[in-house]
């Protein structure tokens, strides 16, 4: 399985985005946002950062990079495409997903392990997991998700949201959500689920010794499910 | 031509850093301020001398860079 993760300026997570995909058997390749053509990929994947150093709004600047339109058409003719953390504000950005992430409802950066609840599984992603519940990592000052209410009705009825913030036990309420997102939404996707933005961070859950390994579960799980 | 424009949250859209300001200003003595909302500027010269073309594009650039119109209002002056 080939993969590629894009480089954008003031990216952060492409290279734990690199490890994490070749550590569970994909062929990777890192792009630069000023190429134009991807390279052929079974998975392209916007790493978390801060590109453009968030200037404008989170994801804006490189919601509109030269190698973006390639993305685009990948994703619209049914590519899988995965955007963790800024990967998922620039995914909103394009408009490939819907909505947008807004400051965190408490005005702090959040780092923390957090659990998130799959809400759908009938999908490329997480088909076939064995954990319905996932201890992963965030760390953002933009995650709070939101929608207007049509637009949230429509990923209610589509079966988009992905991923709820959640108690250990899975429990969505006020409690367990970090950013005040709508819903206590974590990840969404879109209306063919074969994009898939969240805030969580997978890639940094892939080691026993050093956070945990839901991560592994993930990627695991998604080599499995695309081969 | 210079164009001057300003994008805000839409009304009804949380502004957590308007929210702490105002708290802030009230903390000041400033206790009659009500609501705050930040939002931002933007100052563009555009190579255009007729007025109409130069709010055109003005308005073209807001839609499909300036502005994010899930959440934010655009006001071209």
């Amino acid at each position: 399985m080939n993969s590629s993760v894009i480089i954008f300026p003031g990216s952060n997570c492409d290279r734990d985005m690199d490890v994490a995909l070749k550590k569970f058997g994909f062929k990777n390749k890192m792009v630069w946002h000023d190429d134009d053509k991807l390279p052929k990929s079974d998975l392209i994947v916007l790493p978390g950062g801060f590109s453009y150093g968030d200037y404008l709004r989170c994801g804006s600047i490189a919601g509109k990079s030269k190698i973006i339109q390639s993305v685009i058409d990948f994703a619209n003719s049914g590519g899988m495409v995965l955007g963790i953390c800024n990967g998922f504000q620039i995914l909103t950005e394009t408009g490939l997903l819907k909505g947008v992430l807004q400051q965190n409802k408490n005005i702090e950066f959040i780092c923390k392990n957090i659990f998130v609840k799959i809400n759908n599984s009938e999908n490329k992603f997480f088909e076939n997991i064995d954990k319905d519940v996932l201890e992963l990592h965030i760390a953002h000052n933009e995650g709070n998700y939101f929608c207007s209410e049509d637009e949230l009705k429509s990923l209610e009825d589509n079966n988009q949201i992905a991923a709820y913030y959640c108690s250990s036990d899975g429990k969505v309420d006020d409690k367990s959500n970090p950013n005040g997102a709508i819903k206590n939404i974590a990840g969404i996707f879109n209306e063919k689920k074969n994009i898939l933005g969240m805030m969580p961070h997978p890639e940094r859950m892939i080691d026993k010794y050093l956070s945990g390994e839901d991560g592994s579960k993930f990627f695991e799980n998604l080599i499995r499910n695309l081969k | 031509m210079k164009i001057k424009v300003i994008v805000t949250l839409k009304s009804g859209v949380l502004d957590p850093q308007g929210k702490a300001i105002q708290q802030t200003l009230n903390g000041m003595g400033f206790a009659n301020v009500k609501d705050v909302r930040q939002g931002k500027y933007f100052d563009l010269d555009i190579n255009e001398n007729n007025e109409q073309k130069a709010k055109h594009s003005a308005e073209e650039i807001c839609k499909k860079l300036l502005a994010n119109q899930v959440i934010e209002d655009f006001k071209i002056i």
